[in-house]
């Protein structure tokens, strides 16, 4: 596999980008930020497909597309589905020597939302990690359903409020825990499972070209901060996913064959998780006294995850 | 120092957009297309894009990269050559592929795909800082002469 060069970003940013701007996704995105790193990643041809979600709809807007290689618009849930058939199709062709360029390598990715990696399409990605194809799925993890006016999903967080659960007199916002996608793909037995954040630039770069060269399903959690739905101003988006990665409320780790743990960023200074809640008008009501308890239950959760995560990179298992 | 950002032929491109406004851009309707349509990002071959820079490739009608968003933004980032170290953090972070880059070099910025979010000013690690956002109307030679001096670092 051609990887492109990740040593400092003066070389990273001889590639040439293969995702075009104009798309119409909301100002400061961390989407696109995390589709254009995949795609300066390596210089191999792409076979993309996108769940629907704001990626699906904002970059393929009639008579319009951004991308810049093969790229299949499917269903809600389905990315998984049609970007495996393309790679089965792909092996069959090859070993008929039916292709143009036979020995061209081809890599196989399929982008999808929080919504429909965690809720709508978990049945299909999880069985197309189970039939074991050669691909990469990469999860854009806004914590919302952002492309249809913020509903809760599955990945959002305890506490947040959301148009479908929101806060007021009687509720906090959500009141269930965020699913913990990362485990459950590992524990697929995937060859490289990650949670990864556009903040640190290198490990996710890292990270991507290893999903890439692995052979196997591999699948990736990408934290995307949305400013529309976490109410932030635009600017601020990187900021916002250092606080992320920096709380802890989003730890960067990798899982190798199900089992190898490895944490691939350790804060110099762990931050309370009041500073990422307070940067974002979702959490605000939880600064009420009567609320305070959600604070202190998402600190305490978020120190026994990274408590685990540790004794679990120590242990090996 | 050779190439400067106009001479790629990619900034203030006329044809920009020029789809968006104009009704004789030949379109099916809502009801005329049908499933498996293909809208092809390219003219003619297409197999070596990924070693191809912007202003090489032979982009078509239906590739964003000729289409505008240029009316989103109130205001602009405005780049300062004397400052910039070329450390290339507002090209990896800038969601709309609005910085042009080219050799480890940083050129400029593409106007008509900037959404104006500002994350590139805050990316922007130089004191004093070599993006800054100005309003969308300001005068680039208005703006350079404004630009704010160095910081002590008593005052940050």
């Amino acid at each position: 596999m051609a990887i492109t060069s990740i040593k400092n970003l003066k070389e990273f940013s001889t590639n040439n980008d293969r995702f075009e701007g104009a798309h119409t996704l909301c100002p400061g995105c961390a989407h696109s930020m995390i589709v254009r790193e995949l795609m300066n990643c390596t210089d191999d041809n792409l076979v993309l497909a996108a769940n629907t979600g704001c990626l699906e709809v904002s970059t393929a807007v009639y008579p319009y597309t951004s991308w810049d290689t093969s790229w299949i618009h499917i269903g809600f849930e389905n990315a998984a589905t049609a970007v495996t058939g393309s790679e089965v199709m792909h092996k069959v062709r090859k070993r008929k020597g039916t292709l143009k360029d036979n020995d061209a390598p081809v890599k196989f990715v399929a982008f999808g939302g929080d919504g429909s990696t965690f809720d709508i399409g978990f049945q299909w990605l999880s069985g197309a990690m189970e039939r074991g194809h050669d691909f990469t799925y990469i999860c854009l993890d806004n914590e919302n359903y952002a492309n249809t006016g913020g509903q809760r999903s599955s990945a959002t967080p305890i506490g947040a409020t959301t148009s479908t659960a929101q806060a007021g007199t009687h509720s906090y916002g959500k009141k269930e825990k965020k699913k913990d996608i990362v485990s459950i793909m590992a524990a697929h037995g995937a060859p490289y499972v990650a949670q990864l954040a556009p903040n640190k630039w290198k490990s996710m770069a890292k990270g991507f070209q290893k999903a890439l060269e692995t052979e196997g399903p591999c699948f990736i959690n990408t934290v995307s901060a949305c400013c529309t739905e976490w109410r932030f101003d635009p600017k601020d988006t990187i900021h916002i996913t250092d606080l992320a990665t920096d709380s802890l409320m989003f730890p960067v780790y990798e899982i190798i064959e199900g089992h190898e743990l490895n944490i691939l960023y350790r804060p110099k200074n762990v931050m309370p998780v009041e500073e990422y809640l307070n940067a974002q008008g979702r959490y605000r009501h939880l600064f009420k006294p009567e609320n305070k308890h959600v604070i202190e239950l998402i600190q305490s959760d978020i120190d026994k995850y990274w408590d685990m995560l540790q004794r679990r990179e120590e242990a090996r298992v | 120092m050779s190439i400067e950002a106009q001479d790629l032929d990619l900034l203030a491109n006329d044809n920009r957009g020029k789809h968006q406004l104009e009704a004789g851009f030949d379109l099916l309707g809502w009801d005329e297309v049908t499933q498996g349509s293909v809208l092809a990002s390219f003219e003619g071959d297409a197999s070596d894009v990924a070693h191809k820079k912007s202003e090489e490739r032979t982009y078509s009608n239906y590739n964003s990269y000729t289409a505008t968003v240029a009316s989103w933004r109130v205001i602009k980032p405005v780049y300062n050559r004397d400052i910039c170290i070329d450390c290339q953090n507002c090209w990896v972070w800038c969601p709309d592929t609005s910085i042009i880059s080219r050799d480890k070099q940083m050129l400029g910025i593409d106007y008509d795909h900037c959404k104006g979010c500002g994350i590139c000013v805050e990316v922007c690690p130089t004191n004093p800082k070599s993006l800054l956002m100005f309003g969308e109307y300001s005068d680039l030679g208005e703006s350079l002469a404004d630009w704010p001096e160095k910081k002590k670092k008593e005052e940050k």
